[in-house]
């Protein structure tokens, strides 16, 4: 075991699969010599060479189209989108080719591949580099979508991404790279893609959260507990295709509900929850499912990011309306 | 080679003469240059000069070459001639069926057939072919049925299946220039697996207005990348001409500016278009990068069977082409050689409608898309989700 922050155990699964399968190849905007503006990278291209490990033009669209032509002829690109508010000159590659080839083929092509990307606030970034771009990944079809929060998960579901033989969109919560240090085994490991993890039980609300809103989820879990409240943390870790039985096997012992994401509110994650909830466990709640989460309004820059990041005290505060609703 | 007399021309031999020095109807200040180029096509044909590389005139006639310029054989001419009349009819037969409401909309190929037949004639059947949408007759070449190619403007999905060993090629690519960096990716990775195989990309003229374009011409220079990008410039983007498309003089002109090298070609021309297209992908296999192709052609039929073209351009610019037709232009060179008879012309057009119509009846006898198909093949196993759906839609 070696204690990793969560973007060394990125580092970690990237060297690991490397190193275990020549036809996996990195990629991207300074991810070579310099290793990566937030340094996923680092000591790749020294490890691996640079046939394996390589910079590109500053070319989104470039660089996740050239990875499926890759794919195609067998190889396993892991690309990076230097920050996720980058990735928008890709989507065209990503909702027509990365995301259809399969499908569109009838399985007769493939375009196995990791797009990686640092997403999320609170990081103090200028203007595009604080964007929450899951809900648009999610609702594309024939992509997998994940976000670890924890060096643990990083390390396993990278190592899953890399092995998965259709195309995974691999979120990584910047603020939370450095926040958390963690046990990560040596060894190769994979966590599943499509499962939840329940990281504490409870008995009297369901948190769901996922990324680094996981860091004020288990500060508030923390501090409901202090007032006796018993809170069930979930982490939800894929966002397609998402674990709704995990979500819904909690509430039905709980009966109640919150979700948190730092991403806009509408057409988000959380209403996506809500609804498998409402649907699946409406008889067993004690309370109407709830949601706190990033308002609809585009990322401020650094001097405003408080008005948009959610705390643990607004957390908190949702928490306590579940918990004290009275039919 | 088993080809036409020809003279060879030395490197220093006068110029064989200017034949149909005629404007394109781009309005390029291109004419038509002789062969005189030991130095290979690429060097000698500098779009910049306005140069155009030509073989084949209008009457039939082919332009002395000089060695190194690679000519089609009899037989590869006489093939090239049965699958452009093969695309032609298969285009006909098509909008005759759009019209009866068989056909859904269905995109048009009539007179660019030399581009993509030459082209693919002077690639290995290995090399990755990544079309556009006007290719037909390219797919035909690699050996896609009639009734396949049918399936896909019919509407459906299993049109597509292309299994790697098979086609090494990539299906059809709506979104306009995005195949380019497909190609450019195809191109890195086999060099990337020790392989020698090329990609062969082609684009409309109107591809070289998007980012992607640009994103792959550049990752191409920059990887040395062993592409042949092929532009089948029409003039028309659906309604809008060139001359609004790009203050560019030419297309291929472009390619200089990604530091490598680009030629204009006689689009309508069979043996211009395999020419250049060995050269491109002999440069591109021997590690020396990408080139950049434009074939000057038109469409002689509609963009699709939805679009009216006699609301943007001329009767008098489409007569024109129509001289240029590049099946007349081989026809009558077949002639000249006696390597065909006009009674196997007409025998060779009705056979060829005859297979189209056959393979239609088989595409409309062919099953539909099932429902499970629409699910199973997104992901390499359904998630539970997506399961759920399809149950749902079931019961």
């Amino acid at each position: 075991m070696k204690v990793l922050t969560l973007i060394e155990a990125v580092t970690d699964a990237l060297r690991t699969e490397m190193a275990a399968d020549a036809a996996v190849i990195v990629f991207g905007e300074d991810v070579g010599l310099e290793g990566g503006v937030f340094r996923a990278t680092v000591g790749l291209q020294n490890d691996f060479g640079e046939g394996r490990c390589f910079d590109t033009p500053i070319s989104e669209s470039g660089i996740v189209g050239a990875a499926v032509g890759m794919a195609i002829v067998g190889l396993k690109p892991v690309v990076e989108i230097q920050f996720s508010g980058f990735a928008f000159p890709a989507f065209n590659q990503i909702a027509s080719h990365v995301s259809r080839i399969r499908n569109r083929t009838r399985g007769a092509l493939s375009a196995s591949l990791v797009i990686r990307m640092p997403y999320g606030g609170g990081i103090r970034a200028p203007e595009h580099h604080s964007e929450s771009l899951e809900a648009f990944f999610g609702h594309i079809p024939g992509l997998k979508v994940v976000i670890p929060s924890t060096p643990h998960d990083a390390k396993g579901l990278l190592i899953a991404a890399i092995r998965d033989p259709d195309p995974v969109i691999f979120l990584e919560p910047a603020r939370a790279y450095r926040a958390v240090r963690q046990e990560v085994p040596e060894e190769a490991y994979t966590v599943e893609i499509g499962k939840a993890r329940v990281e504490a039980e409870g008995t009297d609300l369901t948190l769901v959260s996922y990324g680094a809103q996981m860091i004020e989820a288990r500060h508030a879990r923390a501090q409901l507990a202090a007032e006796g409240k018993s809170v069930e943390l979930i982490d939800l870790r894929t966002i397609y295709p998402y674990d709704a039985a995990a979500v819904v096997e909690s509430v039905k012992k709980t009966g109640r509900l919150l979700v948190a994401h730092e991403g806009p509110q509408s057409f988000g994650v959380a209403a996506e929850l809500i609804t498998a909830v409402m649907e699946q466990a409406f008889d067993r709640l004690e309370a109407p499912p709830t949601r706190v989460a990033g308002p609809d309004s585009i990322y401020p820059m650094p001097r405003g990011e408080h008005h948009y990041l959610l705390t643990t005290e607004h957390l908190v505060a949702e928490a306590r309306k579940v918990l004290s609703y009275e039919p | 080679m088993n080809g036409p007399a020809r003279r060879v021309a030395g490197k220093d031999a006068p110029a064989a003469a200017v034949r149909g020095a005629k404007e394109t109807a781009q309005g390029a200040a291109g004419k038509r240059t002789p062969i005189a180029a030991a130095a290979g096509i690429f060097e000698s044909y500098d779009p910049r000069q306005g140069r155009i590389f030509s073989l084949l005139d209008e009457t039939g006639k082919l332009a002395p070459v000089s060695d190194g310029i690679p000519l089609l054989s009899d037989e590869q001419a006489l093939a090239a001639y049965r699958t452009m009349v093969l695309s032609r009819q298969v285009d006909e037969w098509a909008v005759s069926l759009n019209r009866q409401g068989r056909m859904p909309t269905y995109v048009l190929n009539k007179g660019q057939e030399a581009n993509s037949v030459g082209a693919l004639m002077a690639v290995r059947p290995d090399d990755w072919f990544v079309p556009a949408f006007r290719e037909l007759g390219g797919m035909l070449v690699r050996g896609i049925s009639v009734e396949q190619y049918y399936l896909y403007w019919y509407g459906n999905e299993w049109a597509n299946h292309m299994p790697v060993e098979k086609y090494h090629m990539t299906p059809i690519s709506v979104p306009v220039g995005s195949q380019m960096l497909h190609a450019v990716g195809i191109a890195w990775g086999e060099r990337y697996n020790g392989s020698d195989r090329i990609a062969l990309s082609f684009m409309g003229e109107g591809a070289s207005s998007e980012g992607d374009f640009h994103e792959a011409c550049n990752l191409a220079g920059v990887w040395k990348a062993g592409v042949v990008f092929y532009a089948q410039n029409n003039n028309w983007s659906i309604s809008l001409p060139w001359s609004k498309q790009s203050a560019s003089a030419t297309l291929a002109e472009k390619a200089f500016a990604y530091g490598f090298p680009g030629v204009r070609v006689d689009g309508n021309d069979i043996f211009a278009v395999y020419a250049a297209v060995t050269a491109g992908a002999r440069h591109a296999r021997e590690g020396k990068g990408p080139v950049l192709i434009e074939g000057l052609t038109y469409r002689l039929g509609a963009h699709t069977t939805s679009d009216d073209p006699t609301r943007y351009r001329s009767s008098a610019e489409v007569t024109e082409w129509e001289a240029r037709d590049p099946i007349l232009r081989l026809e009558r060179y077949l002639l000249k050689r006696a390597l065909i008879s006009a009674e196997e012309i007409v025998k060779h057009r009705e056979k060829s409608l005859a297979c189209a119509q056959a393979a239609f009846e088989e595409t409309e006898r062919a099953p539909d898309t099932n429902i499970e198909d629409t699910f199973r093949y997104l992901f390499s196993d359904m998630p539970q989700i997506l399961g759920e759906q399809l149950d749902r839609r079931r019961s």
